[in-house]
């Protein structure tokens, strides 16, 4: 018995051993610090999940390597009226499962993407309607002019109709159904890639899609790509070093010379669409962590100004990023807005922010408590503890809190808005400037969702203004003007203290190309192995 | 004996229980679970709407009431982050977790036992400083950092052993398992050294300070005096007398090796329950993080009982006087 276990046991490994892949097999293997929480295209809006499932399903459009748009489940489209807009759909596109797409499935999506569970409603915000004209041409009908509608949608993705009603996965996965969707765990997309098997957090593996529409101008010679999330920081960079994988991402900041160091492998670094800002409370009347009782300090502007002047930028680039990031003058990458240049930040100048500080009524300065989170963005706890350092300096002791994003989100975000000082970082996920405006600049108001995550209030009548305008205006230049002079008044009140882009830092191997995108996704379809 | 172990079990359906209301009263500060199961566009209504659904608005005792009800009835719930069932997901990391505490509690007593025999029989011997010593080491360094030296120096710099993951493994329907290839035992070798140190060290150490004392006792006299060989004396008569406590810490040990595989997991990124555990920590994974710390409750008290059991099988002063044991208080 014994015997026959071990032979049982010897021919498994043996079989094993040589079931290794042939020499032109193109294996990629890569890893993430963490995996997609699910393969539902329509369950969570976040970067990495839409980023791989991006390999797998396909929008309406697609960005390229430098983010510009590009046609893709459309052919192209055109504006018949301000509010009505017709997508010519590509012909001869087939799902995975080999039916064919059409205007059937985009209604489709359109109906699931705003089911309850959907995580991207946003995708279709101000759609009023969606009219099927044939089997491949579909309207889109906003309330109001919408000059970026289609901005958001190259991670909007198409699920075929037939297939989810096949599986019973019409509508988004919901936790409180009690039972797992279907679409979890498989996918049935247009994309270049197809999903062969997966276990979440483990082992995903995908094969190349070989009926894909594109396939005449891929530029990938892969035939095998496998994903193993590897969370820990000094585990992904040895699978790297030691050539078990030949991509990874994020690359620690401390261990980028290291990999650089090795022949074989190298660090892409870039700047990255996330803006990391230090914000304030603006509207409460008394602060809620200070020693300042009966007003507020950060309702002086001059206060305001004493912050940004006393943080010196360079010096976190310098010892806190190691280099890996862009100072910032204004609360969008300059990638996505092409008046940045005109901006500049405040200089550095201790002196004055003393002198600013003492004219506001604070001249032996005062306390203020900070929250940051500490596993969120590139460094967060690191740049916190140096700008309570700098502030120190000009006499303001700041109380620091740092904590993981699970308690720092759920204090600091509305509704508690919990907090007096606060580190948060922003990515507009249309890559277009009035998201920002909306978001993080405009009064909060909750009837129009307005200021959702303008923590502390920063309110500006004429901001707000502009922000409505910008939403309809469909001639490029004015709309760039407008938001121009919208960041000019943020500016000018120094509502926010912009800090820095933070750098993407991707490692990989020698032999491998692929194209880096500054908004962090990773599009399988770039890579070559040589 | 059958109504001992049935007694066992339904204690450890308390046990259960009381380590499922302990977690419960903690979650309230984990943080917001909702906040990580959204993106970050998804408005404060929809927020706030989910929060309901999930039951999180209800207060603490109706939760947990909620929970209790369901998990009699089998169900763990859905895990917030994966949306899939936990009993699932249990079952699917339960195999890697298991075989990696096996195979490292197998390697601390059969390294362990020796090593403890030898130092305690050579006091002085060269080895015996020089295991004394090493182990020293097992005990002070972080069970993160033997993980990450190991890794550099086998995986990096001589490139091998693989740095992560479980190799290949064989999937037997109901578990997989890494036992049956090569690259499956390959992967072992470097967690399962990280996990075991610890405890071989322990073990050794413990194995030596129980010989030095039966080696002293008159019945070791008795049985040299009656002439006895060395061998017999050592093996038959110490080293059984010192088992009674080597058992009960092992069993002890074991449970917390899977409990705390959380860390080895994590360095290697070994799919095990431990590091899944991890990630639902830092997701607020409501249901996921429950039924792991209720699992590892069930895990103590089975171990525990298993425990007792071999005193019955190692100690024979147990068998005879079992009717009349109850008498100490």
């Amino acid at each position: 018995m014994r015997k026959s276990l071990l032979a049982v046991a010897t021919a498994a490994a043996l079989v094993g051993a040589f079931a290794a892949p042939s020499a032109d097999a193109k294996t990629f293997k890569w890893a993430f610090q963490g995996d997609a929480q699910s393969l539902d295209p329509h369950s969570l809006n976040e970067t990495f999940t839409l980023g791989l499932l991006g390999n797998v399903y396909e929008g309406l459009i697609r960005r390229g390597p430098e983010l510009d748009i590009q046609p893709a489940l459309a052919e192209r489209w055109e504006i018949l009226e301000p509010t009505k807009w017709r997508f010519y759909l590509r012909k001869g596109v087939k799902f995975h499962n080999g039916n064919d797409f059409n205007a059937d499935d985009v209604l489709f999506t359109a109906e699931r993407t705003a089911a309850e569970g959907s995580d991207l409603k946003t995708r279709l915000a101000g759609v009023k309607d969606i009219i099927k004209v044939d089997d491949h041409t579909v309207d889109f009908v906003t309330e109001t002019p919408n000059p970026i509608l289609h901005y958001e949608w190259a991670t909007w993705y198409m699920m075929d109709k037939e297939w989810s009603d096949a599986n019973g996965a019409t509508a988004p996965t919901d936790v409180t159904g009690g039972k797992e969707n279907y679409a979890t765990r498989n996918a049935n997309g247009t994309g270049p890639f197809v999903v062969q098997s997966r276990e979440t957090d483990v082992r995903t593996v995908m094969v190349p899609n070989d009926s894909w529409w594109d396939a005449a101008n891929k530029k990938h010679n892969l035939t095998e790509v496998i994903l193993t999330p590897i969370s820990s920081d000094a585990t992904r960079v040895a699978a790297l070093l030691s050539g078990e994988i030949d991509m990874m991402y994020p690359v620690p900041v401390q261990d980028m010379k290291r990999i650089d160091a090795d022949a074989n492998t190298s660090v892409l670094a870039g700047p990255e669409l996330r803006t990391i800002f230090l914000g304030m409370d603006q509207t409460r009347d008394e602060l809620l962590y200070s020693n300042v009782k009966g007003k507020n300090p950060f309702k002086d502007v001059r206060v305001r100004e004493a912050f940004y002047r006393a943080v010196e930028i360079e010096a976190i680039k310098k010892k806190v990023m190691r280099g890996l990031s862009t100072p910032s003058a204004i609360m969008i990458s300059p990638f996505l807005f092409e008046h940045a240049g005109e901006f500049q930040r405040l200089d550095y100048d201790p002196d004055k922010a003393e002198a600013l500080l003492a004219e506001a009524g604070y001249p032996d300065g005062f306390e203020v408590g900070m929250d940051c989170p500490n596993n969120r963005y590139v460094n967060d706890e690191a740049i916190c503890q140096a700008v309570v350092a700098m502030l120190a300096k000009v006499g303001v002791k700041v109380d620091l809190l740092a904590q993981p994003k699970a308690q720092y989100f759920a204090k600091v975000l509305a509704p508690k808005l919990d907090t007096s000082f606060y580190l948060l970082g922003w990515t507009p996920g249309s890559f277009d400037s009035w998201n920002v405006l909306f978001n993080l600049i405009g009064t909060p108001d909750s009837d129009s969702g307005r200021g959702k995550f303008n923590l502390g209030g920063f309110s500006n009548a004429k901001v707000d203004a502009l922000t409505l305008e910008v939403l309809s205006e469909t001639d490029a230049a004015n709309r760039n003007a407008m938001i121009r002079d919208a960041f000019t008044e943020l500016h000018n009140d120094r509502g926010y203290i912009p800090l820095h882009q933070q750098g993407l830092a991707w490692g990989k191997r020698a032999n491998i190309d692929l194209a880096q995108r500054a908004d962090n996704q990773f599009m399988l379809y770039y890579v070559t192995v040589n | 004996m059958a109504a001992f172990i049935i007694r066992r079990l339904v204690q450890s359906l308390f046990v259960m229980f009381f380590v499922a209301l302990v977690a419960f009263s903690m979650f309230r500060f984990v943080g917001d679970p909702v906040h990580q199961m959204v993106g970050i566009e998804t408005s404060l209504e929809e927020r706030e709407a989910l929060r309901e659904r999930l039951g999180l608005k209800d207060p603490v005792i109706v939760q947990f009431g909620n929970y209790i009800f369901k998990v009699a009835t089998g169900d763990f719930g859905v895990s917030y982050q994966h949306k899939r069932p936990v009993s699932d997901m249990i079952a699917e990391r339960l195999p890697a977790t298991l075989e990696l505490a096996l195979i490292s509690a197998v390697l601390s007593l059969v390294i362990g036992i020796p090593m403890g025999v030898y130092t305690g029989l050579n006091r002085d011997g060269f080895l015996s400083k020089l295991f004394l010593t090493v182990s020293l080491v097992g005990i002070s360094l972080p069970t993160f950092l033997i993980g990450i030296l190991l890794i550099f120096f086998f995986s990096v710099q001589l490139n091998i052993l693989p740095s992560f993951g479980r190799g290949g493994v064989v999937d037997l329907g109901w578990w997989r398992t890494g036992f049956l290839t090569i690259d499956g035992w390959r992967a072992l070798i470097m967690p399962s050294i990280t996990l075991g140190l610890f405890q071989l060290t322990l073990i050794m150490r413990l194995v030596r300070a129980e010989m030095l004392e039966v080696l002293r006792t008159d019945y070791i006299k008795f049985a040299r005096a009656r002439g006895l060989t060395n061998r017999a004396v050592h093996f038959g008569h110490a080293l059984k007398n010192t088992l009674v406590p080597v058992i009960t810490i092992t069993g002890l040990q074991l449970g917390s090796i899977i409990a705390f595989a959380i860390i080895t997991e994590t360095v290697f990124q070994w799919p095990g329950m431990g590091q899944m555990f991890l990630q639902a920590v830092q997701n607020v994974d409501i249901p996921i993080m429950a039924a792991y710390l209720m699992l590892i409750a069930f895990f103590f008290v089975v171990i525990n009982l298993i425990v007792d059991l071999l005193y019955y099988v190692v100690d024979p002063r147990l068998r005879i006087d079992t009717g009349k044991g109850n008498g100490h208080g």
